[in-house]
């Protein structure tokens, strides 16, 4: 790792004036950006932690929608969150339970790995992320692998998400790394049903639109019995081809549905 | 009752209490005072010219004591292969140097090809990164497939070698013409094409060495990550680094777990003691888990072609096997023996076929070098073996237990000779198979299946008997073979003044507990506590030698010899006894501890007699020496021959192809247990490697050599949910006839016998729901699984 | 170089400290608590487990720095005021749940917090919390036994034997 400084403010303000300065990087759980730094794919010259934030911790409700602070650990959102069940599950099933004690709601959305859970839940539920400068929605937030809308510095203070009349996510465990070899999550909304996939994709977390309508009309597991996934821009690597992933979606998909 | 102690006694293990209060001694935990650190500089490329190696771009970066490239070893020799393997048509195999430091070409990801050594850790790994960006590797097109590899001369790892191929090995090369007559004249043959997939050791400690040389007296040391010490100070003292071995010390601390990757000498290990000659001080490397993805010795990887030729009924004929090995970029110490004399010799498995023939190429590749990994050789007879009869039992309709038992060695055969060479001594495989099949309740398995498939799963159950060939090895017979060494053991029990024993021995104890299981036998044998017997090893100035511990040798090699070095105290001290009580020798029975003259009342302990041996006050000096230390070296007569039976039972998801164990039962014929706990412990973790194999695990390589499974991200090692709890048996027991123990090793069993158990009852599982599955390749993954279903 | 603080096992410790010191050379080499182990440099292994605050931790993927002042216990601090073997360590002994002893430590430690959260877990309970620790020994056989015999279960009649 090249040595870098350490800085740990306690407000949000403070955290965006240390971002500011050249090769400033943010900190949160650190279960992604450590083995990062360790093979110095990452190589900040200032790390600023968000864990000092009181402001960026925890899960309140109000409204129909569940507020979770940037800096919120999985463990606690799979504890707190419980006016979204869906949600609450999908936390407490992120990697282990030493990783869940540290990693954070804002450290994964800002990462978008390709296979993580949460992008699938704010998208599917609409979510928006708010920043210290802005709220945007999933729909806007999510550029493919690794990418995001977030500008340099930008730090996700919290994402709110409605809370569904029924949803369930259903992951797939990549069995080496037990991130989602797919992972699809579900939510029925009075307005309509919205599915997210990740782990999939060579595209990022996506929505399966055709599911949505037909989930829309008929939600029920048989309402997708007729649809086909393309395995094009699936991921195809070791652990499953793009064809096998492809037909993951649909059967997790189902599974959520039923789940739900 | 069981025993609560001595032989046979599930004596809890001793050396817990530090591993489980954080007070063991593992490499990594050891400090040297004014130690400095090496970083190696590995090449990215598969297969490169090395055209300039950065080296002055770490001169003057902060911490920096120097940089060490290929040119500087180009003097001492290489690490050498441990077995001469000559190919069929009598050539001997070919041996290209193994440098400490790769020159002039790398060969595989990983290689190192410079190394830094810096006063802390994070400044030898800034500089070592300064240096790989300024070195300039030409990178070559990287051979990496063993059958391009083979039919490609032109593309080669090894320059000065005409092709890849070290040697093409026929195993009996004299029986070739018969079994090939049997084949043709067999009125069923099944044929399977299978690949034993690449598997990354994964000791949980990686890969760690100290060196530090003392200018005072000339003197080396060597603290290393070894299996066997005595070994490794062999291969670095003499072969390549020309130090006298009167000169070094090698020391194995608390090592964490080796299953095989630990037993080879590395460049790490020349490489520090030479930077801690040059710096007149300790030179620290510790592997990061992604060096030791790239560079430990990995196991398998074997492509086979394997004949099975029988009668109608199942009654067997012929086997014959065509094997590629992968041997990787360069030969590690026994990476010739195992794809050849550890597997070739195992493929009549338990039973009387009469005719069997093995052929193995070897092939280099630019990937990393590949040895012995658990199981060693066997795992991959085994494999071949189960998988063809459990196509074959299906190809003819025939029921896999009755085949097994119809072709089974009776017990009234042995000592029974293969026509592969090996002379069983003794077993009892009906047994074992019997004892499964009621352990694992196979008659109730249309049960569980209906219950499986009214949850939707696919059920299926798969058998596999093993057989394995240890203790290794009998030297006389290895010489024959081609080795390079001997493979006894040897320790030295010696009797304190107050009566207390250390136990110095050739053995190594990286998880396999013989800190506890060596009392419990020198208790027995002395009539003392096991609490009074100590054991010491891993420290070359300490034991008298040995061969280490692999190929379950510990118990039935060194176990023997302290066994045999107790016997030749316990005779010393009826010399003494005799003395003090005043009869003759003949007169003296030990027996519990007590020496008594027979037909008197008269008596001295255990204790007593030692206290007289180092206070000799009144000793016939001229007919007896003071002193109660004892060495014996212990040269086994023949391998030992542990078998058994595994029934695995799976469940698989149709709709996404993921297959659970559901059971697994074993039933092995380890001779005599020491202590059941840590046998059972044995199998547990050898099974979990097999289902691992069979399930998981997988080293893939890329077509430009890059590692694709290079971390625990994408390596699937077991997990504790991947697995049930595994029901162990050892009940059916027939003790080796020639050792004194009765044993005959348990440390590999599981992992050789797991993965055709496995794989089988996936087979069971989807050929019983009506697919026309033949063969999955290892691992069954969910996505193989799947598309074999669906196409 | 920053001087960092925290309560370890009890006693308050400091260290020197650079920016990228991890909380696992914080203990190992900053105040000899070796115990500790590091397996990997994915934080995916699970060796380095100790527990921050009261919840574990993988102390390789944690910086020091941001950890200062915390009660931080490790597998040293777990053994029984008067030195013998704590209820974890001591079921991981009878029930021969180590062999080489390398992922010992954060398997004790991650099992303290499992059982601190379920006291009675079922067998895929305990299967699952073990998720992020990779023991390359034992099988896990006899690591699921003995968390099940610290929480007070017959680990024996569950264990299929
Ligand atoms: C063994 C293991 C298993 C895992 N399994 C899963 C899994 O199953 N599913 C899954 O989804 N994830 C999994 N993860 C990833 C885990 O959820 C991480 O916690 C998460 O991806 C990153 O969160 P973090 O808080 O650790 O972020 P960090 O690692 O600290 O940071 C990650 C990135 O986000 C940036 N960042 C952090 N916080 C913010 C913020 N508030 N605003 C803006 N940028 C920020 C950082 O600069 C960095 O670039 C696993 C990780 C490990 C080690
Ligand atoms: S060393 Fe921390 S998880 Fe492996
Ligand atoms: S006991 Fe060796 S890794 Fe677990």
């Amino acid at each position: 790792m090249i040595e870098f400084e350490f800085v740990k403010p306690s407000t949000v303000a403070d955290a965006v004036k240390a971002l500011a300065a050249d090769g400033a990087q943010a900190l949160s759980g650190g279960q992604t950006l450590t083995p990062t730094m360790k093979q110095r794919l990452a190589t900040p010259s200032v790390l600023v932690s968000l864990n000092g934030i009181a402001e960026m911790k925890g899960v309140t409700v109000g409204g129909g929608v569940v507020t979770i602070g940037g800096a919120t650990t999985h463990a606690t959102v799979a504890k707190e969150a419980s006016a979204y069940p869906a949600l609450a599950r999908l936390a407490g099933g992120i990697g282990d339970p030493a990783v869940r004690n540290r990693g954070t709601i804002g450290g994964s959305i800002a990462n978008n790995d390709p296979a993580a859970c949460y992008p699938a839940g704010a998208l599917a539920s609409g979510a928006v992320i708010v920043t210290n400068k802005r709220s945007i929605t999933a729909d806007d937030f999510f550029k493919g692998m690794f990418a995001t809308v977030l500008d340099e510095g930008e730090i996700i203070t919290s994402v709110s998400f409605p809370v569904p009349l029924k949803a369930a996510y259903v992951k797939f465990d990549q069995p080496a790394s037990r991130f989602a070899l797919t992972g699809v999550f579900v939510a029925q909304y009075a307005g309509g049903v919205r599915v997210a996939v990740t782990g999939a994709s060579n595209n990022g977390v996506f929505r399966w639109k055709e599911a949505e309508a037909a989930l829309s009309a008929n939600f029920s597991a048989s309402a997708i019995a007729g649809l086909k996934v393309s395995p094009k821009d699936m991921i195809s690597d070791l652990h499953g081809t793009a064809e096998y992933r492809a037909h993951l979606v649909k059967v997790l998909t189902g599974r959520a549905v039923s789940a739900a | 009752m069981p025993k609560d102690h001595g032989i046979g006694a599930s004596t809890k293990r001793r050396e817990d209490v530090r591993f489980l209060t954080g007070t063991g001694n593992y490499l990594h935990d050891i400090t040297v005072h004014g130690q400095a650190y090496a970083v190696f500089v590995r090449s990215n490329v598969a297969n490169g010219r090395i055209v300039s190696v950065g080296s002055d771009a770490a001169t003057g970066m902060p911490g920096v004591l120097a940089v060490f490239t290929g040119a500087d070893f180009t003097a001492v020799g290489g690490n050498p292969a441990g077995w001469l393997i000559n190919s069929r048509n009598g050539e001997p195999m070919r041996e290209p140097k193994r440098p400490v430091l790769a020159h002039g070409k790398v060969r595989h990801v990983g290689d190192a090809y410079a190394a830094v050594i810096a006063a802390s850790y994070n400044e030898a790994k800034d500089a070592a990164q300064a240096v790989a960006d300024a070195s300039v590797i030409e990178e070559l097109p990287a051979v990496v497939d063993m059958a391009k590899a083979l039919a490609d001369p032109t593309n080669r790892v090894h320059d000065e070698l005409p092709d890849n191929q070290c040697f093409d090995w026929g195993w009996i090369e004299d029986n070739r013409a018969r079994v090939d007559a049997a084949i043709k004249a067999a009125p069923h043959v099944t044929t399977l094409e299978l690949i034993n997939n690449r598997l990354i050791p994964n000791a949980m400690e990686p890969r760690a060495s100290i060196g530090e040389y003392f200018p005072g007296t000339g003197d080396y040391k060597l603290t290393t990550t070894s299996q066997n010490p005595h070994l490794t100070r062999l291969l670095v003292a003499a072969f390549v680094m020309g130090i006298p071995e009167n000169k070094l010390t090698v020391v194995a601390p608390d090592v964490g777990g080796g299953f095989g990757s630990k037993i080879y000498h590395y460049g790490e290990e020349a490489l520090v003691l030479a930077a801690a000659k040059k710096l007149k001080r300790a030179v620290k490397w510790v592997a990061e888990r992604s060096e030791s993805f790239l560079t430990d010795a990995h196991g398998r990887d074997h492509v086979t072609r394997i004949e099975l030729a029988c009668e109608k009924d199942g009654t067997f004929i012929a086997f014959r096997t065509e094997t590629m090995a992968n041997v990787g970029a360069y030969l590690s110490n026994f990476a010739t023996v195992t794809p050849t004399f550890l597997h070739g010799t195992l493929m009549a498995g338990p039973y009387k076929v009469p005719n069997v023939y093995v052929n193995v190429k070897t092939v280099f590749t630019n990937t990393a070098p590949v040895d012995a990994y658990r199981g060693a050789g066997r795992p991959e007879a085994t494999y071949s073996l189960e998988r063809v009869v459990d196509m074959m039992c299906r190809e003819l309709g025939l029921d896999p237990f009755e085949v097994r038992r119809k072709n089974f060695i009776t017990t009234d055969m042995f000592p029974y000779t293969t026509p592969v060479g090996l002379a069983y001594d003794i077993g009892n495989y009906h047994a074992t198979l019997d004892k499964a099949t009621q352990l694992g309740d196979v008659a109730g398995f249309e049960g569980r299946r209906a219950a499986s498939a009214a949850k939707g799963k696919l059920r299926g159950l798969g058998l596999s008997t093993w057989i394995e060939a240890c203790g290794i090895a009998p030297s006389n017979l290895a010489g024959i073979l081609g080795a390079r060494v001997g493979l006894y053991d040897a320790a030295t029990v010696r009797v304190n003044p107050t009566g207390n024993v250390s136990v110095f021995v050739g053995a190594h104890s990286h998880g396999q507990s013989h800190e506890t299981v060596f009392p419990q036998i020198v208790a027995d044998k002395f009539g003392i506590p096991e609490s009074s017997v100590e054991i010491v090893h891993g420290d070359t100035s300490k034991i008298p030698f040995g061969m280490g511990s692999y190929g379950s040798r510990s118990l039935a090699v060194c176990g023997q010899a302290m066994s045999n070095a107790c016997d030749k105290v316990v005779a010393k001290g009826r010399k003494i006894a005799a003395h003090m009580l005043e009869v003759t020798e003949a007169d003296i029975v030990f027996s519990d501890g007590v020496f008594t003259a027979s037909g008197t009342n008269k008596s001295k302990t255990f204790g007593e007699i030692a206290f007289s041996a180092y206070v000799p006050h009144n000793y016939p000096l001229a007919t007896l020496e003071p002193g109660l230390e004892e060495t014996a070296f212990y040269d086994p007569a023949n391998f030992t021959y542990p078998a058994g039976t595994y029934i695995c039972e799976v469940e698989v998801d149709a709709d996404t192809g993921r297959v659970e164990v559901a059971s697994f039962t074993c039933a092995d014929d380890f001779g005599n247990v020491m202590n059941p706990m840590v046998v059972r412990g044995q199998v547990h973790g050898g099974v979990v490697q097999g289902i691992g194999q069979a399930l998981l695990e997988h080293g893939v390589y890329d077509e430009n050599g890059q590692l694709l499974s290079g971390s625990y991200m994408d390596y699937t090692m077991p997990r504790a949910d991947d697995v049930p709890f595994v029901t162990v048996d050892h009940s059916c027991a027939t003790p080796c006839t020639h050792n004194t123990l009765g044993v005959k090793g348990c440390g590999e069993a599981g992992a050789i016998g797991s993965p055709p158990a496995v794989v089988n009852a996936v087979l069971d599982a989807l050929n019983r729901a009506g697919h026309n599955i033949a063969h999955i390749d290892m691992p069954l993954t969910p996505s193989r699984v799947w598309h074999a279903m669906n196409g | 170089m920053t001087k960092v603080t925290m309560t370890v096992n009890g006693i308050s410790q400091s260290a020197e400290t650079e920016g990228r010191t991890l909380l696992s050379a914080y203990l190992r080499e900053g105040l000899g608590l070796t115990g500790t182990h590091i397996g990997c440099d994915t934080s995916q292994c699970g060796a380095c487990v100790v527990h921050v605050d009261g919840v574990a931790v993988k102390s390789c993927s944690i910086f020091a720095q941001d950890v200062a002042g915390s009660r931080v216990t490790t597998i040293e601090g777990m053994a029984n005021e008067d030195g013998s073997l704590g209820v974890v360590q001591q079921a991981f002994q009878d029930h021969h749940g180590l062999q080489c002893g390398f992922c010992t430590a954060g398997m004790v430690m991650t099992t303290s917090a499992l059982l601190k959260g379920n006291p009675r877990p079922t067998e895929q309970e305990v299967r699952h919390g073990l998720e992020g620790n990779i023991c390359r020994c034992t099988g896990y056989h006899n690591i699921v036994k003995a968390v099940l015999a610290a929480s007070g279960q017959d680990a024996v009649a569950m264990a299929a034997e």
